[in-house]
């Protein structure tokens, strides 16, 4: 254990750490609970300039129901779904398939294979832009979820195959090896063997492919143009030019997006850190 | 390697029962079929990788030695692009912001060491605390640049009004020139920070006590304890830390493009954002140089990638 723990300590600094630890959080999250306060103050404090005390009465109701009927945020929510349940079943499954072929089999080319998804998993989105938007105008995608969907599941597939493949490393290999002298199908292997026990990585990957897209606004606004496919991320930064000065509005709107994948993390917390931290202990 | 589980024979069994019942296959796969297999069950996500990520990169090289507006036909002006790039006094604030986000991203790295010993107690409700530290992470970017937008606001942003406390100065950190881009480090430093905690909350959980119960004994306390057995057992969570933390700054986009536009007067700009703005923005399109702005930015990054796998690489040797 490093640091000693407080209870070998000194008795004040066993009470110092009790008092510290809820002020230090506070301070860490003052700006996400000034958003969250903001979110429920009546727009008349604004205007009269009460911007940091007590809210003068809970409108958080009035504020969250404005927001939901007089902007297209619920319509942006349902296309950030849309976007981002298909891509992580995509990304999910195609690269249980390649992180199968590049942890179980011997060839030449695998290190190699594996480090371009690797290194693709880490270049700068620029470098992409252009092409992807002429391919998707050009297939007649653009500004469509299909579009996003498509784009989003092959990059995703770099880092989910890197993530794969380590998670399929990390299984006794004699599991296959047997299973081979028993004259099992490779397909069948992988099908009846190797999946069934892929389920937590599958999990850990899938709550983190949520957050990931649900999060990206970067191609949210290169291959998406109109209302009808906006993700809630490109849909929050349109709305924020129309609330100018709104903040009760903006706040509600900010905290109505980031629920989604906050919920995610808080539900599926042990997934999630495990997907997160993959690599950190060994590597 | 670790050993098979009774669950594994079980599985294996019940596999095995199920193949023998199953009739000879052709003989030409039977024969084959472990050296058809890896390819065929990388093709699917080989070919959407290459069409969507390996090719546009060459695709892009390529669009940078072309005048082009995306619609019209490409002319074909050699490296015309670079040479004005080096003319081009955005590209050099954008360059310089780069690196100063580089440079200050990477505090991301000892201050999420910070908090991560500082929360590493076992007492009441500390799963919790943990969690809530985490938070920033969790949320978008958007939502982490009007946050802060709102945080940082003249007269009703939160942090404005505690300097007025202190100093009695009013300052608008987004609108000032000197301030924009440390101000919109500083917003990318909350979620990057809770990365880096993440990580090194896992790497503590699995440090040697044992080691380190010996290091105490032996009278190595703080500082030195810290430095000489703790970080060397660090190792793996300082590099994924620092690798996410470099990738994160060269792409920071979101951010900029959220709290300032590249404003005021473009001070603000990255690289990945200046090149957005000439490729697709009212100004009008400029593909080829926007394509060159990226490959800057491409070559930039490659070097740290390189970096990264060579390291992964003497690893796996090690393996």
């Amino acid at each position: 254990m490093f640091p000693t723990p407080v209870q070998k300590a000194a008795p004040w600094v066993r009470h110092a750490y009790t008092i510290i630890l809820p002020i230090a959080l506070i301070l860490w999250l003052l700006p996400l609970i000034g958003v969250a306060i903001t979110s429920v103050r009546p727009s008349a404090d604004l205007a009269a300039g009460n911007y940091f005390g007590i809210p003068s009465r809970f409108a958080g109701i009035d504020n969250y129901t404005a927001v939901f009927r007089d902007s297209p945020i619920g319509w942006y929510i349902l296309n950030s779904f849309k976007v981002t349940i298909p891509t992580v079943i995509g990304a999910v499954g195609l690269a249980c398939l390649s992180g199968f072929a590049l942890a179980v089999y011997k060839f030449r080319a695998n290190l190699l294979i594996f480090f371009l998804f690797v290194a693709g998993n880490f270049i700068p989105f620029q470098i992409l832009m252009v092409p992807v938007r002429d391919m998707t105008l050009r297939a007649g995608l653009y500004d469509s979820i299909s579009g996003l969907v498509l784009f989003h599941i092959a990059f995703q597939t770099g880092f989910c195959t890197l993530f794969m493949r380590n998670f399929i490393t990390s299984l006794p290999f004699a599991l296959i090896e047997s299973a081979r002298v028993e004259g099992v199908s490779e397909w069948r292997i992988f099908r009846y063997i190797v999946l069934p026990l892929m389920r937590p990585a599958i999990a850990a990957l899938s709550v983190l492919v949520f957050t990931f897209i649900w999060n990206d606004y970067f191609w949210a606004t290169v291959l998406v143009q109109g209302q009808h496919a906006m993700p809630v991320t490109a849909g929050l930064y349109s709305l924020n030019g129309q609330w100018i000065a709104a903040w009760h509005l903006v706040s509600a709107g900010s905290i109505v997006a980031a629920m989604p994948p906050v919920l995610m993390f808080f539900l599926m917390q042990k997934h999630f850190i495990a997907g997160l931290t993959l690599g950190a202990t060994k590597g | 390697m670790p050993a098979l589980s009774s669950t594994h024979i079980n599985i294996l069994s019940k596999v095995a029962a199920m193949s023998s019942t199953v009739s000879a296959t052709s003989g030409f796969w039977k024969r084959n079929q472990q050296r058809l297999a890896p390819w065929l069950f990388l093709a699917p996500g080989m070919i959407m990788f290459s069409i969507y990520v390996i090719i546009p990169i060459f695709q892009s090289i390529w669009i940078s030695f072309y005048d082009w507006d995306g619609l019209g036909p490409k002319t074909w002006i050699g490296l015309g692009n670079y040479a004005e790039l080096l003319d081009d006094e955005a590209f050099y604030t954008s360059l310089k912001n780069n690196i100063l986000w580089l440079v200050l991203y990477l505090l991301a790295v000892p201050a999420g060491l910070a908090v991560a010993l500082f929360l590493n107690q076992t007492v009441a409700g500390i799963r919790l605390y943990k969690s809530l530290f985490f938070f920033p992470f969790v949320i978008s970017q958007v939502v982490v640049g009007l946050i802060f937008t709102w945080f940082y606001a003249p007269d009703f942003g939160l942090l404005s009004a505690l300097i007025k406390t202190l100093t009695g100065e009013n300052v608008a950190i987004l609108a000032d020139e000197r301030y924009v881009t440390l101000g919109i480090i500083a917003a990318g430093l909350w979620p990057q920070i809770a990365y880096c905690m993440i990580l090194y909350l896992t790497g503590l959980n699995n440090i040697n006590p044992e080691q380190v119960e010996a290091a105490r004994m032996d009278g190595a306390r703080g500082w030195s304890l810290l430095w000489n057995i703790i970080l060397p057992q660090l190792g793996p969570a300082t590099f994924i830390a620092i690798v996410v933390t470099v990738i994160g700054a060269l792409r920071s986009f979101d951010l900029v493009s959220i709290m300032t536009d590249g404003g005021p007067y473009g001070s603000s700009r990255v690289l990945s954002f200046y090149m957005y703005e000439q490729a697709l923005s009212e100004y009008g399109y400029r593909m080829g140089y926007g394509a060159a702005i990226a490959v800057v930015l491409f070559m930039i990054m490659m070097v740290f990638i390189t970096l990264f796998i060579v390291r992964m690489l003497m690893r796996e040797r090690h393996a």
